[in-house]
C-alpha cells in the first residue's frame, strides 16, 4: 500500500515500464499498473517514454495501450463505457488494456462534467471517431513500412494486417512512424453489425478493483506531508460564527489550527469553525471538544410546514409562463369533465457512501485537487476564480466517486478545501462526517404541483395545465426570480404537447433559504410523478386503460413500440381487474422508459412490491448488463426516495442527520426486476438516470388500481396504506 | 496515548490510539489499509465491516482496545488475487456499482457463507440486511451469493 502515495523517478518508471508494459502516462491514478499496486507517475517520468496519437488513447513501443477515461466513474459505468467504445474502433481487446482517469483538462477532452447521463449520449462519435483515427493511422504506418496501398491493409486484436501476404505488425512497432503521420481528415467508422465489443455486456473493468479493496476513493487518497481538517458546520442553514472557544480543542493531541471558515453556496457564505489535524481522528475528536456559540439572527428559520404551506399558496398565483398552446383556461372551463389534483413531492438527500472529502495542495500560486469530483473542468474553471487561479494552473486528479448522483458535480467541497490548504501553507484533506453530509445540502428541492385537465365527454384529453410552485435550481435563495424555469415541462412526454391542442405550463419559485441541487434524474422525476399520476386519474376518468389512453396520445412509433412491448412482456392485458397493476412512462435525458408495477396486500394488511418491469429504449447503446445494473439501481433508489426517506426542516435546520433516520431501502425492501432493452438504430440516450423517474407513479397507479386510494405526495409508508 | 498490538490479515502491528479510537480509524489510518469504509460512524450501514475471529463487525463502533489479542480480518486479508469465492461470485455476477459499500458486504457475504455454506432467501435477508447499498446492488447481491454458495459445494 505505501507505493500508492510514490512519485516515481526516470529509473524507476523504465524499469516498472519494462516489467508492466505501460508507458506515457502523465499525472494520473493508475489502478492496475505492476501486480495491480496503484501508483502515481508525474509528468516528467512520463516525458518521452512514449507516443501519444490522440488525447484518449496512448500506445507504448511494446504495444501496449492505455485509454483514457474523462469522465468520473460513479457507479454508473463511465469507466467501462468510454473504453468499450474506443477499444471498437481501434481493434484491440478491452482486457489487455490499461484505463486510466483523465485528469481535468480544459479543451482536451470536451465536457467532463459528468451530469445528466451524458458521458454515451454526448461524446459517441467523438470517442469513436478517436479509436478510428488511431486505427487508420497504424494501417497508414504498416502500409508505408511495407510499401503497399493502406486499402490492401486492415487492423485486429492489435495488430495491422497486409492481406494479400498475411504480414503483421503489432501495433508497439508501429507507434513511432504512426505518429510522425497527420490524422486523416476523415475517418470510416464500423457497421454496428460488424462490432465485437459494442453492444456486448461485457464485464466492467473497474469490478476487480471494488471487491479486494484496492479502488481507491476520494477518502483513501493520500499525498505526501497531507493534513486533514474537519469543520465544525452551523447546522442552521445561513447560520453564522459569533465566536469560539478552542482551548479544549488545541489540547488534543495532533491538533495543529482551529479557525472561522466560510463555504460558498451559491450567494451565501455558509461558516464554520475548521479544526485541522496530523490525523483524520485527532481532528475529529478536535472538534467534539471545540465550542462555538452561532450567530442566527437576520434570516428566515424555515421548516417543512411553513414551506409546503407557502408552496401551496403560491399555487394560486398564475406564475411564470413557460409554454403554451392554444386556450387553456377557455376550453377547461367548457370542458365536460374537469379533473384537478395537487401532487407533492421531498426534500431529499443525496447522501452518496462515501461522504463528501476533497484534497487540496495550495502552493506557489498553482492548485492541485484530488478528490471524488463529478465535473474535473469546473473545478478547474470555478473553483480556480475563486482562488485568483488560471484553470490551467489548477490540476484536478481524480479518483473513484463512491456515488455522486449530481452532489459531487457541485464545488463548495473542493472549494473549502482549497481555501483551507491556502490558509495553513500545506496539502490537506477536508472530510465532512456523515451528519455534514446530510444536514448540510444542497437537497433535491421539494415541489407542490397544481394539475388540471379538461376532458370532452367521449374521454378525450383536451385541456392539461400544470404549475410548479416549488424551490428550484434556477431560483436559489435571492437569486434572480423573474425569469421562468425551463424544466418545469421536463419528464413530459414529446408527442403529449402534438396531441393535447391546449395546453399551460407555469413556475412558482419558492422564495427559501434552502440550498437545493441536482439529484439523480432531476426534474424528470418530480414532475414525472405528477404528471404520470395525473394521467392515470385522467385515464380513470376517461374510462380507458391506462396504456390504451396514453397509446392514443402518443402518437409515435417509438412511444407505440414501448407500450406494445410493455404490454406484451408484462402480460398487460391478461391481468385481472384491480389486482394491483400500474404503469408510467417518462422521457429523461434523451431515453424513454416505462415501468409496470406490481403490488400486492400481505395478510397483515401491507402493501408489499412484487414485481416492476422496466423496459427501456436508449437509443444506440454500449454495454446492455450496464444498462440493466443501472435500470435496477434506479428502481431501488426511487423505491427510497418514494416510500422510505424525507429530509425535513424544523427551525432552519435539517433534522435528519444520519441513516438511523434517514433511513434507507434494505435488501428485504427489493422486489423482483426484469428489465427489457428495446433495440433499434435511434441516437444513444443516457442510461444512468432514466430510468428512476416512472417508478413513484407507477407504483402509485399500482396501489390506487388495488386499493382505490390515490397518493398524491411523497414519500409514503408502504405500511400504512394498506389498511 | 497507549500502544495497542493488532493483529490484522495476519500481520502484527502497532497502533497509538486513545481509548476512545474506533478500530476503522485505526485500521484506515495507523495500519493503512483503505479497504475498510467510513460510512456513518453508527453503526448503520455496514461499510466498516471487518471480521473479528472470523464474525463480521463494525469497525466504526468497537474500539481498538476491544480488538486486542483477536484475529481481525479486512476486505485486503480475505483472499489472494480476489480469489475467495465470494469475490469470484461478485465479479462474475458484476455486483458492483459505485463499489464503496462492496467491501462490507462482501465481508459479511463471506461470514454468511462460512457459516451456512447454502443460505436460503431468508437467511441471506437476515445476514445483509443490516448493510446500505445506495446504488440498489441488492438484487445482485443476492444472486452471487447462491452463485458463491455453488461454486463452493462444487469444490
Amino acid at each position: 500500500m505505501k507505493t500508492e502515495n510514490q512519485s516515481l523517478s526516470r529509473r524507476h518508471f523504465l524499469r516498472l515500464s519494462s516489467m508492466s508494459g505501460v508507458a506515457l502516462t502523465v499525472g494520473l491514478y493508475i489502478p492496475s499498473l505492476a501486480k495491480a499496486k496503484p501508483i502515481i507517475i508525474t509528468a516528467e517520468t512520463a516525458e518521452n517514454l512514449g507516443l501519444e496519437l490522440t488525447a484518449w488513447v496512448s500506445i507504448d513501443k511494446n504495444g501496449k495501450v492505455t485509454i483514457f477515461n474523462h469522465r468520473s466513474e460513479m457507479g454508473q459505468g463511465s469507466f467501462q463505457a468510454v473504453p468499450q467504445m474506443i477499444a471498437e474502433e481501434l481493434e484491440v481487446n478491452l482486457d489487455e488494456v490499461n484505463i486510466l482517469f483523465a485528469p481535468g483538462a480544459q479543451g482536451k477532452y470536451g465536457p467532463q462534467i459528468t451530469g445528466g447521463s451524458s458521458t454515451v449520449r454526448g461524446g459517441y462519435k467523438q470517442l469513436l471517431r478517436t479509436g478510428a483515427t488511431a486505427r487508420e493511422m497504424l494501417i497508414q504506418a504498416a502500409a508505408k513500412k511495407w510499401g503497399v496501398p493502406g486499402t490492401e491493409c486492415y487492423a485486429e486484436n492489435g495488430v495491422v494486417i497486409h492481406r494479400p501476404s498475411g504480414r503483421r505488425l503489432g501495433y508497439g512497432e508501429l507507434v513511432e512512424e504512426a505518429a510522425k503521420l497527420d490524422p486523416p481528415k476523415s475517418v470510416k467508422l464500423k457497421n454496428r453489425i460488424n462490432y465485437k465489443l459494442i453492444g456486448k455486456p461485457l464485464p466492467r473493468q473497474d469490478t476487480k478493483f471494488k471487491t479486494n479493496g484496492e479502488a481507491i476513493f476520494g477518502q483513501d487518497k493520500k499525498i505526501p506531508g497531507m493534513l486533514y481538517a474537519v469543520v465544525e458546520r452551523c447546522p442552521r442553514i445561513k447560520g453564522k460564527v459569533n465566536s469560539f472557544d478552542d482551548t479544549a480543542t488545541k489540547s488534543i493531541s495532533g491538533v495543529k489550527q482551529v479557525f472561522k471558515i466560510e463555504r460558498d453556496v451559491f450567494d451565501a457564505k455558509q461558516e464554520g469553525v475548521a479544526v485541522v489535524a496530523t490525523s483524520l481522528w485527532g481532528a475529529m475528536q478536535g472538534r467534539k471538544a471545540l465550542k462555538v456559540v452561532w450567530d442566527d439572527d437576520g434570516f428566515e428559520h424555515v421548516s417543512t410546514s411553513l414551506l409546503y404551506d407557502r408552496m401551496r399558496t403560491d399555487l394560486s398565483k398564475p406564475g411564470l409562463s413557460v409554454k403554451t398552446a392554444g386556450n387553456f383556461d377557455g376550453t377547461f372551463n367548457a370542458a365536460d369533465k374537469k379533473i384537478e389534483a395537487v401532487y407533492e413531492t421531498p426534500y431529499q438527500s443525496h447522501s452518496c457512501m462515501e461522504p463528501l472529502n476533497c484534497i487540496a495542495h495550495f502552493h506557489g500560486n498553482k492548485l492541485e485537487i484530488w478528490g471524488p469530483i463529478q465535473g474535473p473542468d469546473w473545478v478547474q474553471s470555478d473553483v480556480g476564480k475563486k482562488m485568483g487561479l488560471k484553470p490551467e494552473d489548477v490540476t484536478v486528479n481524480m479518483t473513484f466517486l463512491g456515488g455522486g448522483f449530481g452532489r459531487k458535480a457541485f464545488l463548495d467541497y473542493p472549494h473549502e478545501a482549497a481555501v483551507i490548504s491556502k490558509m495553513i501553507g500545506a496539502p490537506v484533506q477536508v472530510v465532512w462526517t456523515r451528519e455534514d453530509d446530510m444536514t448540510q445540502g444542497p437537497f433535491r428541492p421539494g415541489a407542490v404541483y397544481g394539475c388540471k385537465a379538461g376532458l370532452s365527454k367521449d374521454g378525450d384529453l383536451q385541456a392539461f395545465q400544470t404549475k410548479m410552485a416549488a424551490q428550484d435550481m434556477d431560483h436559489q435563495s435571492g437569486g434572480d426570480n423573474s425569469n421562468y424555469n425551463p424544466s418545469t415541462v421536463e419528464g413530459f412526454l414529446k408527442p403529449y404537447f402534438e396531441s393535447i391542442p391546449h395546453y399551460s405550463f407555469a413556475d412558482i419559485p419558492t422564495v427559501s433559504p434552502i440550498p437545493v441541487m441536482w439529484w439523480r434524474s432531476v426534474y424528470a422525476s418530480t414532475n414525472g410523478f405528477a404528471y404520470e399520476s395525473f394521467m392515470d386519474e385522467l385515464a380513470l376518468a376517461a374510462a380507458k386503460d391506462p396504456l390504451d389512453f396514453r397509446r392514443g396520445l402518443l402518437q409515435e412509433d417509438r412511444y407505440q413500440n414501448l407500450i406494445d412491448t410493455l404490454e406484451q412482456i408484462t402480460g398487460w392485458k391478461s391481468r385481472s381487474k384491480n389486482s394491483g397493476w400500474g404503469v408510467a412512462i417518462t422521457e429523461c435525458f434523451g431515453s424513454i422508459v416505462g415501468e409496470v408495477v406490481q403490488v400486492s396486500k400481505g395478510t397483515d394488511g401491507k402493501i408489499k412490491i412484487d414485481k416492476v418491469t422496466a423496459v427501456i429504449d436508449c437509443g444506440w447503446y454500449v454495454n446492455p448488463d450496464t444498462i440493466r445494473q443501472q435500470v435496477e439501481g434506479c428502481i431501488i433508489m426511487a423505491i427510497g426516495a418514494a416510500t422510505i426517506h424525507e429530509t425535513h426542516f424544523e427551525d432552519g435546520k435539517a433534522v435528519e442527520k444520519n441513516f438511523d433516520t434517514y433511513k434507507m431501502p434494505r435488501i428485504t425492501d427489493i422486489p423482483e426486476i426484469e428489465v427489457h432493452i428495446v433495440e433499434n438504430e435511434e441516437k444513444p440516450g443516457g442510461v444512468g438516470e432514466p430510468a428512476l423517474p416512472p417508478l413513484a407513479p407507477a407504483l402509485c397507479n399500482a396501489i390506487f388500481d388495488l386499493t382505490q386510494k390515490r397518493i398524491r405526495k411523497l414519500p409514503f409508508n408502504l405500511n400504512e396504506i394498506g389498511s | 496515548m497507549p500502544l495497542y498490538n493488532l493483529q490484522v490479515n495476519g500481520k502484527n502491528y502497532s497502533v497509538d490510539a486513545d481509548t476512545k479510537m474506533p478500530l476503522l480509524w485505526a485500521i484506515r489510518e495507523q495500519v493503512g489499509l483503505t479497504g475498510t469504509k467510513y460510512g456513518c460512524g453508527i453503526a448503520q450501514c455496514r461499510a466498516c465491516t471487518v471480521h473479528l475471529n472470523g464474525n463480521p463487525v463494525q469497525s466504526c463502533s468497537i474500539p481498538v482496545s476491544a480488538a486486542v489479542g483477536q484475529k481481525i480480518t479486512t476486505i485486503e486479508g480475505l483472499s489472494e488475487n480476489n480469489s475467495h469465492p465470494i469475490q469470484k461470485a461478485w465479479i462474475a455476477e458484476q455486483v458492483p456499482q459505485c463499489g464503496y459499500c462492496q467491501s462490507g458486504m462482501i465481508m459479511t457475504a463471506s461470514a454468511l457463507l462460512k457459516r451456512n455454506p447454502n443460505p436460503s432467501d431468508k437467511d441471506i435477508d437476515l445476514a445483509m440486511q443490516g448493510h446500505i447499498c445506495r446504488c440498489g446492488t441488492y438484487p445482485r447481491i443476492r444472486k452471487a451469493i447462491k452463485t458463491a454458495s455453488k461454486m463452493t459445494e462444487k469444490v
